[in-house]
């Protein structure tokens, strides 16, 4: 497991994985167009040539363009208010004690069913779909710093009093590298929910975007150009994923070490 | 502890009376949203009639059907992926980015295999939850100390009994937050993919009053909704105190 030379091997054998596991998925993706037919999907190749159409036409750019636009603003204002209402929150145990069950209770509801009232406030437009991507995306942002706040251990902060740092040196020096971890953990899950809620938002509340592509797709029995998107959709986001992941692993396995 | 409970009732009846005070003095228009008193007085009256017993009853068997699937196919392929660790690296990305795709997209695709009924709603229920469930026991597994293993094959036991009597027992703490998570996500699946394609349940009975601008209804119904959600919380939290008590006993 150390050294390049061990390593070497050990990323080829995982290539390999990668590469076995895509051939099942597409193999079982094939046999399940085998059996259901055109009705309902399209196969592995042809979604692949469709979606490859896609990318090449600049309808489709135009509504990338509208999802990443809104995606881009929702995750800052999760991702920011998120983690200021988490540190907030962390930090002010009672707050924190009161809030928590709350935020879980908002969490587990089906955020779909309140689309009406934020079409309502928003109107159609891109401020509805911003609205319901920071709706599904803020609250484990908030949930997940608030955890990692109130976890910091004691002994860190009295380290701290005892080497008489300042307010500004404990914050930067001491709980930052602290709370970094978990807190990208939060915005990682934060990440992938915004973007669900961007697109759940487009396919109702839009006329314009990847969600809203799809949705049009469903109702036209358009099944090549639904495919099509839901392909581009799930490798975006399995890739951004993995590479985030990738990014978490980093940093937690940096903080043990520190420890 | 007290303390904590009465300023949470406080914060959320102090919401509460805040959208009523709006509602009332026009701040926000009836035709956008109307008081929560009204809702609730709405809500009574058609539960009282009994018009909502049909859609519950609906809801509330796709959502159990749902959760005890992801439950029982999430913890046995918790136990699967842990055991072997090419899988496991294999899986772990996909399963980080998982909820990021929308699942309700594949409801065509789940009606032209499973027919036009239940199947579709509770399959996306299921996919919701398992996912979940998946992660928390592969949570729970990674944390079941090595010195129980070896404990369990000092007393000889077979890779079934050490599984039931010592892993899973071990790892009990993060399967009830899988639980947790998995009825949570039940909930969610179901009820989001009756209020977008299907046409039965209380998710259906929101979109329909949504489009037939009955507002009074749609908003009892949310209410119904949001009350549902919190006594799923408050259920599951007292479930878990539960847990913990018989926990520190033993």
């Amino acid at each position: 497991m150390s050294g390049p030379a061990a390593r070497a091997p050990a990323e080829g054998r995982r290539l390999t994985d990668v590469a076995l596991l895509a051939l099942g998925l597409v193999a079982a993706w094939q046999a399940l167009y085998a059996t259901v037919g055109d009705v309902a999907i399209t196969p592995p190749l042809a979604t692949l040539i469709n979606a490859g159409g896609l990318l090449g036409s600049p309808i489709f750019w135009r509504h990338a363009e509208a999802t990443a636009d809104a995606f881009a603003v929702s995750l800052v204002i999760a991702a920011v208010g998120g983690v200021a209402a988490g540190v907030g929150l962390g930090f002010h145990r009672f707050s924190g004690l009161v809030a928590e069950p709350i935020l879980t209770a908002l969490y587990t509801l089906p955020k779909v069913t309140l689309y009406p009232v934020v079409l309502m406030l928003f109107g159609l437009g891109i401020e509805a779909k911003i609205a319901f991507g920071v709706m599904h995306g803020i609250i484990p942002v908030i949930l997940i710093t608030l955890n990692a706040v109130r976890n910091i251990d004691p002994v860190h902060l009295k380290t701290a009093r005892a080497l008489n740092l300042t307010a500004f040196e404990t914050a930067t020096r001491v709980l930052a590298p602290a709370v970094t971890p978990e807190i990208f953990t939060g915005l990682r899950i934060g990440f992938s929910l915004t973007l669900l809620g961007v697109i759940i938002g487009e396919m109702f509340a839009s006329q314009r975007g990847l969600g809203f592509l799809l949705m049009n797709g469903i109702n036209t029995h358009d099944v090549r150009t639904m495919m099509a998107v839901i392909l581009l959709i799930v490798v975006f986001a399995v890739a951004a994923g993995t590479l985030l992941l990738a990014a978490d692993r980093r940093l937690h396995r940096g903080a043990r070490e520190l420890r | 502890m007290r303390g904590v409970a009465r300023a949470r009732i406080a914060v959320i009846a102090g919401a509460v009376a805040l959208l009523e005070l709006l509602t009332r003095a026009g701040v926000i228009d009836r035709l956008t949203m109307i008081p929560p008193s009204a809702m609730a007085a709405h809500l009574r009256i058609m539960l009282l009639q009994g018009e909502l017993d049909a859609p519950m009853a609906e809801t509330f068997t796709n959502i159990s059907i749902a959760f005890v699937l992801s439950v029982l196919i999430g913890i046995a392929g918790g136990l699967v992926i842990h055991a072997r660790r090419r899988i496991r690296r294999l899986v772990d990305p996909l399963l980080a980015s998982y909820y990021a795709v929308p699942f309700f997209v594949f409801y065509p695709l789940l009606i032209t295999i499973f027919g036009l009924n239940r199947w579709p709603l509770i399959f996306i229920g299921f996919g919701f939850g398992a996912a979940a469930m998946v992660i928390a026991t592969l949570n729970g597994l990674d944390r079941v100390p090595h010195v129980l293993r070896k404990v369990a094959r000092v007393h000889g036991l077979g890779r079934a009994e050490e599984v039931w009597r010592v892993t899973l027992p071990a790892a009990a703490p993060h399967l009830a937050a899988g639980l947790k998570l998995a009825l949570a996500y039940a909930f969610i699946g179901v009820i989001a993919g009756e209020f977008i394609l299907s046409g039965t349940g209380l998710g259906h009975a929101i979109a329909y009053a949504y489009d037939s601008f009955d507002n009074p209804t749609m908003y009892a119904l949310m209410l119904l909704v949001v009350m549902l959600a919190i006594g799923l919380n408050v259920a599951i939290h007292l479930f878990e105190e539960h847990l913990v008590r018989r926990r520190w006993r033993t």
